[in-house]
């Protein structure tokens, strides 16, 4: 499927080499399937850099920011993850339409990365709305739940 | 023989698993969740199979989608990579059972290795020592241990890893309250709330052997230290333990090699140890029956491909390597760039690099598949490259890290670069030997 595997970190190591030791800047490689530019860095002692483009750049983020004007009596997610309502499955959840809320209260927790954060409030109010199903892929921002 | 090899994980070290099968001559088949389809080491690969949708419960921890991705690609073994399914003795039967070779040890040593309270009793049985402490399956037996072990104690999942249900104990009247939570968490990530007792070493350094078998015998290629943690996590690893007397680093690199031969052990591992900073002496933790995310320190001191040496062992040759033949060179060092944000508790920070240019040159090696563009899903963990120096003493070493993080520019997202910069130029970490609790007393 592919013949031009990217160079070894040998290769990269070797034209670094070159480049460090000529006077050019840079060095770009391209290729059908990415481009590589070895350069002398910003910073003073002339580190080199590797930056690797590839063609079809990865995939689309699965959950993008939602452009949606935010809603100001909404809570929103503080990171993109998984938001669960309750705190195991079946369980009861943190909170429900009509509860009363303060800042600190958590009203649910968002799955980022295989570590549980736990979102608060962040102000008092009373709950209108659960915005969000249980194990929904969330968006950083995204509406999870209306106050009144 | 390999052919067609199976690779059940992501992200870097799918990467690096490519890079030498291709080496070697044999096809790769990627086992990828939707998320990751598009992925740089899907791109690599010589071919990709789904296995599931994003999360990694229905994708790389599902035993039955990717032993059937494997099968139906026509692989003839499964390299499982390190996390997910790499030490599940389940996984690696129901490969087996499909007529596959499972690139790992034996059903037994998973078995084994997997329960840290049998680990340990075989560590014990090898002549191994191990801290003060042991099972306690009831609350009365945890505070009949935490008097005999004294305080402070750890709290330890016993199918834990990963820093999850262990809890340190300072004072008995905590025990209590800190048990209900180890049990929470070790239930939850393990689905086992077993726990254990340990004494906690207050100058603690963690060092671990790379161990290399092929079920005959057993050769180490060195120490790494990995002392500089956060919760319980890796971030920084060198080889060879540095600030450490040359006699001290042989024994443990004996006992370690005495534990593989205990076992039979086959294909690379690693014994983990706690040494006392102090004093130099060490006690058995647990063995990790995979290749480590920060291998790379000892290819670079040792010149050997780890996984090229798994891959031949899978595939039931001897080890062509022997003890004297292992001749480390020099001093490396690894940093590993997360995407996370250090300066608010290390919160995970999945998003897109707008723009990430590495280091590059003399003695530097970069293990990512995160370049310009790249995207960091918020699903797995966050891990988006390893940045590794060579040098010739540790001093060169860590000349070529403070260079390396001057450079390593990546747009985006947060990372622990910055924490790394400020690592690097600390003078505890200058001179080399930290213990664990080195990051309580970074300067901000």
């Amino acid at each position: 499927m592919n013949n031009d595997l990217p160079l070894t970190h040998e290769d990269v190591a070797e034209i670094a080499a070159i480049l460090e030791n000529s006077g050019y800047n840079a060095l770009d490689l391209s290729t059908r399937r990415f481009h590589l530019r070895i350069a002398k860095g910003e910073s003073e002692d002339g580190s080199l850099t590797q930056e690797w483009q590839w063609a079809g750049a990865a995939g689309e983020a699965t959950a993008q920011t939602t452009s949606a004007p935010t809603d100001p009596d909404a809570i929103c997610s503080p990171l993109p993850g998984t938001f669960y309502y309750a705190p195991q499955p079946g369980a009861a959840p943190f909170v429900q339409p009509g509860d009363t809320v303060g800042p600190e209260t958590v009203i649910g927790i968002v799955e980022t990365m295989k570590l549980m954060n736990p979102v608060h409030a962040g102000r008092s109010g009373t709950v209108a709305d659960i915005l969000v199903p249980d194990g929904t892929l969330v968006a950083k921002g995204q509406a999870l739940i209306r106050l009144a | 023989m390999i052919r067609k090899l199976f690779i059940a994980n992501r992200g870097e070290i799918a990467l690096r698993i490519i890079r030498t099968a291709r080496k070697m001559g044999i096809e790769s088949v990627l086992g990828v969740s939707e998320a990751d389809a598009a992925s740089l080491p899907a791109k690599m690969a010589d071919a990709i199979a789904i296995v599931g949708p994003g999360p990694s419960s229905q994708s790389y921890l599902s035993v039955e989608r990717v032993v059937d991705a494997a099968v139906r690609s026509g692989c003839d073994a499964v390299h499982p990579g390190y996390g997910f399914l790499s030490e599940n003795a389940a996984f690696a039967s129901a490969v087996m059972a499909a007529g596959m070779r499972f690139v790992g040890p034996d059903i037994a040593t998973l078995q084994g290795m997997g329960d840290k309270l049998a680990a340990r009793a075989l560590a014990v049985e090898a002549g191994l020592p191990v801290l003060p402490g042991g099972e306690a399956a009831t609350r009365a037996d945890v505070h009949t241990r935490a008097a005999q072990t004294g305080y402070p104690l750890l709290l330890k999942a016993v199918s834990g890893g990963g820093g999850k249900g262990m809890r340190r104990v300072d004072r008995a009247e905590d025990l209590d309250s800190a048990l209900d939570m180890a049990q929470a968490e070790a239930q939850a990530a393990f689905g086992n709330a077993a726990v254990y007792v340990e004494r906690f070493v207050a100058m603690g350094r963690h060092v671990e052997v790379q161990l290399l078998g092929d079920g005959t015998s057993a050769i180490h290629l060195g120490t790494r230290d990995c002392s500089i943690q956060r919760r319980f996590q890796k971030l920084v690893e060198e080889a060879p333990a540095p600030a450490m007397p040359i006699a001290a680093r042989e024994a443990i690199e004996q006992a370690a090699v005495r534990l593989a031969n205990h076992l039979s052990y086959s294909g690379a591992g690693t014994a983990e140890f706690l040494v006392d900073a102090t004093d130099f002496s060490f006690y058995f933790l647990e063995l990790n029956a995979r290749i480590q995310v920060e291998h790379p320190v000892t290819e670079a001191i040792t010149g050997v491909d780890l996984v090229e040496q798994q891959l031949l062992v899978a595939a039931g040759k001897s080890l062509s390597l022997t003890q004297a033949m292992v001749r480390p060179v020099g001093h490396a060092i690894e940093v590993r760039i997360n995407a996370e944000d250090p300066d608010a508790d290390f919160r995970p920070s999945p998003g897109r690099a707008t723009r990430a240019a590495w280091p590059a040159g003399e003695g530097v090696r970069v293990d990512t598949h995160i370049g310009t563009g790249g995207e960091v899903p918020p699903f797995y963990d966050s891990l988006m490259g390893k940045l590794i120096v060579h040098g010739q003493t540790r001093e060169q070493a860590v000349e070529r890290l403070a260079h390396a993080l001057a450079s390593l520019h990546i747009e985006g997202l947060p990372t622990t670069t910055p924490l790394h910069r400020r690592i690097v130029a600390d003078p505890r970490f200058i001179a080399g030997g930290v213990d664990t609790g080195f990051l309580n007393g970074l300067a901000q």
